[in-house]
């Protein structure tokens, strides 16, 4: 990275509340174009809500601080804006969607994008190649792209699904909400394999996750923990194998 | 939260497209209902005396009909004596005898509204009987529906070239006492299609009928009469639209629907009257009464509606199974926004043996709309082996609106099996902030989201409508969400 060019994502002295309780406070964090970060952290520490907030969940007060994306701040954009600049985030429980497709689903999306940067849509034939070539190496068959979205899905093809959505609009920003929670070791590998085929030097990952188990797949240049609202710690991925064998407690008790 | 909710709640607002008047010179009557008028409106469509007899009857006991008051409805009494009984654009009295010959301005109209009049323009080869106010405009395709021996004309017609038939199934299916606003029918009806397809003819294309109320303080009372003679099989399409004014219309109208033997009809509406303004003022009163009799053996009825206009919908096309082995099917969209109510539903009557049903419903409710569903479900003591599947999904936006439930169920058969789901859903922020997450805009995630939740019933649409009732539930939501 560039010490000129700002960075993928500068969050700033962040103050979050949730239904009138705070939530995030005062937390710092940047991650630059080309980085995956993993953001690790014992239950109600405020990961997902830092990751819904960056997206832009309604229900997600800033009270204080910024959340800044490539220089620009985010927080006043309505969710589908910061969609259409390529923030992306893979849900931690996907909802379903009765009826609509996942193909009609996904070419919405992506022509909505494309629309909104001014691009050529894909027609009708390349977006069906394109997407279930993708779909095949997250072991998806095409009858699955027929199905309504997240529609009685099995918690890996969910998952999995969140990863192909990822892959088909290539984002520049992509936070990954414990994509890896509920999923056996062969969808794990399946869902890393997806994750690191997306990983390149234009784009930046924010790995939500709890255990250091999917840090084995993805290899993270930065750790960070976050305790009560903020981040604690951080370091490299020699810091989450630590966790995991001493757990949270050394660094929050110390904080 | 409410920054979403008010997402939603402000997606329904947009203008209603059909709402243009056409400026047409027109013969409409003075307000108010009497015998007088029931004669006028008989003899200017120079019925014989069979047919004065039956009206008359109708506006007799029609006088002393008590209104019905047991719907989910709220509304002022109907003064219907401010109401014009008969309204034609004024060509009609010399009725044109092909397409070239009607009024220009008329066709226009319905080209607006999206409707290939023309032969030529019928590239999806519909045949189509317009209902302008209270006449038939014109029949397309007729001469190639003639060489099946299918007969597609004005019910006006129908009396003096197939007097029998009419005169044998005109009331047969909905008596002239049925209820209020059938009886009211029964007496002021002005026009409306008439179907004749003979043994063992499949009907060689879609049969459409597009109604269209124009003139103002004119209640619109056409009625449709649709015989399908053993072994023939026919598909039925019924469009409908209106200007949009201030004050409230009625429309009253009696479809009846005869099945003989391993007869098919299948009649699809897309209903989509003006609904009233945001406010709720104006729109049309639907009160309509639509019944098919499975009187042969192994026919088969089918219904399926998308109601997304008036502003009152009063309506439950029923079937009776009056055939051993006779199937009725009921799918409907119903959906509500701003100010409108609609109570709508269906009746299976099953008296035959074997006789079996579906009733699959969707009602999709926004703004302050109060939406219901009311179906019976009746098996005679007669029906042996009757089933039926009733499935009752409903969808809220928002959370002023209303969705509601009343299943009636009278099983008098030991043997029985009837079968009663339903749902509630509320259209969710979650299901929104995913839609826009991935950077999908509001209005077209509810409307996907919608189009989703009514995808069973669209299914058993002709595809032209299916298409068509799609791009209406998203025009008819825009404003829902914002």
């Amino acid at each position: 990275m560039s010490a000129h060019s700002p960075a993928l994502l500068e969050v700033t002295d962040l103050h979050v509340d949730v239904a009138g309780k705070a939530i995030l406070k005062g937390l710092n964090l940047s991650l630059a174009v080309g980085e995956v970060s993993a953001l690790m952290g014992p239950n109600g520490s405020g990961k997902s809500t830092l990751a819904n907030v960056i997206a832009g969940r309604p229900d997600y007060v800033v009270t204080r601080g910024s959340v800044r994306y490539l220089g620009a701040s985010l927080t006043e954009l309505e969710p589908e804006a910061r969609a259409r600049i390529g923030v992306f985030l893979a849900f931690q429980y996907p909802v379903e969607i009765p009826g609509v497709s996942n193909m009609e689903f996904l070419k919405a999306a992506l022509d909505a994008q494309h629309k909104a940067r001014g691009e050529e849509a894909l027609s009708a034939v390349e977006f069906m190649k394109t997407v279930r070539g993708v779909a095949a190496t997250l072991d998806l068959s095409p009858e699955f792209l027929k199905r309504g979205v997240n529609e009685g899905f099995s918690g890996g093809e969910k998952k999995r699904n969140e990863i192909l959505q990822l892959l088909m609009l290539q984002p520049k920003l992509a936070i990954l909400d414990e994509t890896d929670s509920g999923l056996d070791i062969d969808a794990l590998q399946t869902v890393a394999a997806g994750v690191n085929r997306f990983r390149g030097a234009g784009n930046g990952i924010l790995l939500v996750t709890h255990y250091q188990r999917l840090l084995d797949y993805i290899k993270p240049d930065t750790v960070h923990v976050l305790a009560d609202g903020r981040i604690v710690k951080s370091g490299d991925h020699s810091l989450a194998l630590k966790l995991e064998q001493k757990g949270y407690g050394w660094i929050t008790d110390a904080a | 939260m409410s920054e979403s909710s008010n997402t939603i709640d402000a997606l329904v607002r947009r203008d209603y497209a059909a709402g243009f008047v056409t400026d047409i010179e027109s013969d409409t009557l003075p307000p108010g209902l009497s015998e007088d008028v029931v004669r006028f409106i008989s003899a200017r469509k120079g019925e014989p005396e069979w047919l004065l007899e039956w009206r008359l009857a109708a506006y007799r006991h029609w006088r002393s009909a008590p209104t019905p008051k047991w719907a989910h409805l709220h509304f002022p009494p109907i003064d219907f004596e401010s109401i014009s009984y008969f309204s034609a654009p004024k060509q009609q009295k010399d009725r044109p005898k092909s397409l070239d010959e009607v009024d220009p301005e008329l066709l226009r109209t319905y080209e607006k509204l999206g409707i290939p009049l023309h032969e030529q323009e019928s590239l999806a080869g519909v045949a189509i009987d317009a209902v302008f106010d209270s006449v038939s405009i014109g029949t397309t395709f007729k001469s190639k529906l003639a060489e099946a021996g299918v007969v597609f004309c004005s019910l006006a017609e129908a009396v003096h070239e197939h007097p029998a038939l009419v005169q044998k199934y005109l009331g047969s299916v909905v008596p002239v006492r049925d209820n209020f606003y059938a009886t009211l029918n029964s007496a002021v009806f002005s026009d409306g299609s008439f179907v004749y397809i003979p043994k063992g003819v499949r009907c060689p294309m879609e049969l459409s009928t597009y109604f269209r109320i124009n003139a103002q303080n004119t209640g619109q009372f056409e009625r449709t009469l649709i015989i399908a003679d053993a072994g023939s099989y026919v598909s039925y399409l019924e469009g409908c639209t209106a200007p949009q004014r201030d004050e409230n219309q009625l429309h009253a109208a009696v479809v009846e629907l005869v099945a003989l033997d391993d007869a098919q009809i299948k009649y699809s509406t897309v209903q989509n009257w003006y609904p009233g303004d945001s406010q709720g003022r104006g729109g049309i009163y639907n009160f309509v009464t639509k019944r098919g009799a499975c009187i042969g053996k192994r026919s088969k009825i089918s219904w399926t509606q998308v109601e997304t206009g008036s502003a009152i919908t009063w309506k439950y096309p029923s079937v009776v199974l009056r055939g051993d082995d006779s199937v009725g099917e009921f799918h409907s969209v119903a959906l509500t926004n701003n100010f409108q109510q609609a109570d709508t539903g269906t009746k299976m009557i099953h008296l035959g043996r074997n006789t079996r049903s579906t009733i699959l419903s969707k009602g999709i409710s926004a703004g302050r709309s109060q939406n219901s569903y009311r179906g019976l479900v009746r098996i005679s003591p007669t029906a042996d082996g009757a089933r039926n599947y009733t499935q009752c999904d409903s969808l809220l936006i928002g959370d002023r609106c209303g969705a509601h439930t009343f299943p009636y169920i009278e099983a008098s058969h030991p043997g029985a099996v009837v079968e009663h789901e339903a749902t509630t859903s509320k259209v969710g922020d979650d299901q929104l902030f995913l839609c826009q997450q991935r950077g999908i805009d509001p209005e077209h995630a509810v409307s996907m989201i919608v189009n989703g939740f009514c995808k069973e019933v669209f299914r058993e649409l002709p595809m032209e409508f299916a298409v068509e009732a799609g791009k209406l539930l998203e025009v008819s939501l825009e404003g829902a969400v914002g």
